[in-house]
C-alpha cells in the first residue's frame, strides 16, 4: 500500500534530520522560531503524550499547525489524563510529554525516563460548586478550610483517573489534614468535562481547571466558589522522552517541539489563546519563569 | 428537546454546506470499517463456512468461543491491540500504532467473529444434504460454492451487515489505537467523543446523524442486494 512506502518516507526523513540535528545542534534549537521561514525543518513525526484539557480547550489545535508548518514534523496528540502520558513515557512510547502534574512527573525526572523539563505556561484551578453552597464554601479563608467544609457538609465528585487534576485534588485534601479516603467522594473515572457535568447534576462541589470550566460554563449551574490561592496552580511542563533511555524515541522532533512552546512567538500565542471565545485567555505563557502566581 | 432540534438542525447545516472536515470525517470512517468488514469477509465467511460443515473435534469449542468474540467489548480488542503495536510492544518496531491500519486490524478482529458466528448459522440452516444433490446434478466445486452462498445469501449478508455495524459504531478500539488524530485518525465515532468533552452537543449530535445516515445507506444496498428474488 501507498501509505506504507510514505512511513518509510517519513522514518527516512526522520533519520536523515536527527543526523542533521546531530551535526548542527542548532539547527532545531531554542532560537528556531515558529513561522519565520523555516527555520528548522525537521520532518518526520512525533507523539505528544499530554493531558485532555490542552486538547479540549483547543489550544493544540491552535499551536500544532504552526508547528508542522515551521518544522515539516507531524505532531501525533495522544490526549489522556496526565496519569497516563506520563505512564507512556516511563515505556518509551511516546516521545515529548506535555502535563501538569509536577508531582507525578517528578518521580520520572528522576529515573531519568523525562529530560529537558521546561515549564510552558500555567492557568489555575478553581473550585466549583451548587450556586447555593451547602458547604459554605464562598466564604471560606483559605483553600484548607475549603476542603475542610467540603468534607464536612458537601459531596466532592472527583475525577478519579489519576490525571493531573485528580493528583491536585489528592495533595489539596492532605494539605488540608484529611484522608481522601474518608471524604465523602465519588469517583467518575472520566475526564474533567463529563466529571462536571456529573457534579452539576447532583449539586456536588469539584475541582477543575480554569479553561475546562470556561468552555462548559453556558450550560453548567456550577459556580466558582473558591479561587485565587497560591496551591491552586495549576502549571504546564513540556519535557522529552529520554532517548538514550528509550531508543526508539523521536528525540529531534521532541527536541524541536519543546523549543517551539517556549519560543518568544508561541508564547504570545498562548496568551492569546481563548480570549476571542471565552474574553479572557485560558493560559498564562510562563516560559522561564521559576515561580510564579496564580492567574487571574 | 431544544439542543435536540438544534442537533437536528446543525447535522441538515453540516451535511448541506458540504464541511470539509466532516466530509473527511465521515470517508474516513467508511474506508476504515468498510476494509474491516471486507478482510472480516475474506477470513470469516470460508471460516464460518468451514465450521458449519465440518465435523472435528472441539468444534463446540471453537464455536463456542466464537459466539462468545461475538459479544467482545470492542475496548478489550482495543487494549490487546494498543500494547501489540505501542512502541515497547511485541510489534512496536512495525510503528503500526496511531494509524489508520491500526485501526482497520483492530475492527477486523471485531468484526470477523461476527462474520463467522453469522455464516456458520445461515450455512447450517440450509439442507444438509444439498452440496451432494448439487454434485449429483453436475454443479463443479466453485459453481457449488457459489450456488450454495446463493442459497445462504439472507444469512450472509445478515453476517456483513452485523460485522460493519459491529465496527462502524465501535469507539473503544478506534480511540486505543487510532488516538482520534485530527485529520489522520479522527472517525465519525471518535469525533463524536471529542465534541461531546468540548460541550459541543449540537456538533456531537449532528455527527451522531451523519453516522446513523451513513450506516443506513450502507445497510440499504446490502438488505437491497439480500432481498432480491432469487
Amino acid at each position: 500500500m501507498g501509505r506504507g512506502r510514505a512511513w518509510l518516507a517519513l522514518g527516512l526523513a526522520g533519520v536523515l534530520a536527527s543526523a542533521a540535528a546531530c551535526g548542527d545542534g542548532a539547527a532545531a534549537g531554542p532560537g528556531a522560531s515558529p513561522g519565520a521561514g523555516q527555520p528548522g525543518r525537521v520532518g518526520g513525526s512525533l507523539i505528544l503524550a499530554t493531558t485532555t484539557s490542552t486538547q479540549d480547550s483547543g489550544l493544540l489545535e491552535a499551536l500544532v499547525p504552526l508547528f508542522e508548518a515551521a518544522t515539516g514534523t507531524r505532531v501525533k496528540v495522544i490526549a489522556v489524563g496526565s496519569g497516563a502520558a506520563l505512564a507512556m513515557a516511563r515505556r518509551g512510547d511516546a516521545d515529548a510529554v506535555l502535563s501538569h502534574a509536577p508531582e507525578a512527573e517528578a518521580p520520572l525526572v528522576a529515573s531519568g525516563d523525562l529530560v529537558e523539563g521546561r515549564r510552558v505556561m500555567h492557568n489555575d484551578f478553581v473550585l466549583v460548586g451548587p450556586p447555593a453552597d451547602p458547604a459554605g464554601v464562598r466564604g471560606a479563608g483559605s483553600i484548607e478550610e475549603a476542603m475542610g467544609r467540603i468534607a464536612a457538609r458537601g459531596t466532592f465528585i472527583s475525577r478519579g483517573d489519576t490525571s493531573g487534576t485528580h493528583a491536585k485534588e489528592l495533595a489539596l485534601w492532605r494539605a488540608a489534614g484529611l484522608d481522601p479516603a474518608a471524604v465523602r467522594r465519588e469517583e467518575t473515572g472520566q475526564g474533567m468535562g463529563a466529571t462536571l457535568n456529573i457534579a452539576d447534576q447532583r449539586r456536588g462541589y469539584t475541582l477543575t481547571d480554569r479553561a475546562t470550566y470556561l468552555a462548559l460554563r453556558g450550560r453548567l449551574a456550577l459556580e466558582v466558589l473558591f479561587e485565587g490561592a497560591a496551591p491552586l496552580l495549576n502549571v504546564y511542563h513540556v519535557y522529552v522522552v529520554n532517548p538514550a533511555k528509550h531508543p526508539r524515541v523521536n528525540a529531534a522532533q521532541a527536541r524541536a517541539w519543546a523549543a517551539f512552546l517556549v519560543a518568544p512567538e508561541t508564547q504570545r500565542v498562548i496568551g492569546e489563546f481563548g480570549r476571542d471565545r471565552f474574553g479572557q485567555p485560558l493560559f498564562t505563557p510562563g516560559a522561564g519563569t521559576s515561580a510564579g502566581e496564580p492567574g487571574r | 428537546m431544544g439542543e435536540l432540534w438544534a442537533g437536528i438542525r446543525e447535522a441538515v447545516q453540516l451535511i448541506l454546506s458540504g464541511d470539509r472536515e466532516v466530509r473527511e470525517i465521515a470517508l474516513r470512517t467508511v474506508y476504515v470499517s468498510g476494509l474491516a468488514t471486507f478482510l472480516a469477509m475474506l477470513t470469516g465467511i470460508p471460516a464460518g463456512y468451514a465450521l458449519a460443515r465440518r465435523r472435528f473435534p472441539g468444534r463446540t469449542l471453537v464455536l463456542g468461543a466464537v459466539n462468545t468474540g461475538m459479544g467482545m467489548p470492542p475496548v478489550v480488542v482495543g487494549l490487546v491491540v494498543w500494547l501489540l503495536l505501542v512502541r515497547s510492544g511485541p510489534l512496536g518496531g512495525l510503528e503500526l500504532i496511531y494509524t489508520r491500519e491500526a485501526m482497520v486490524l483492530a475492527q477486523f478482529l471485531i468484526a470477523t467473529p461476527l462474520v463467522i458466528g453469522f455464516t456458520a448459522a445461515a450455512v447450517q440452516a440450509l439442507p444438509p444434504e444439498l452440496p451432494e444433490l448439487l454434485q449429483v446434478l453436475g454443479a463443479g466445486p466453485v459453481r457449488r460454492l457459489w450456488l450454495l452462498a446463493r442459497e445462504a445469501r439472507l444469512g450472509l449478508l445478515a453476517a456483513v451487515m452485523a460485522g460493519f455495524g459491529g465496527v462502524v459504531s465501535e469507539v473503544g478500539a478506534s480511540m486505543a489505537v487510532g488516538g482520534n488524530l485530527q485529520g489522520e485518525t479522527r472517525v465519525l465515532t471518535t469525533a463524536i467523543v471529542t465534541e461531546t468533552s468540548r460541550g459541543n452537543t449540537e456538533r456531537a449530535l449532528a455527527l451522531g446523524l451523519i453516522l446513523l445516515g451513513l450506516a443506513f445507506a450502507v445497510n440499504l444496498v446490502l438488505t437491497r442486494a439480500q432481498q432480491r428474488s432469487g
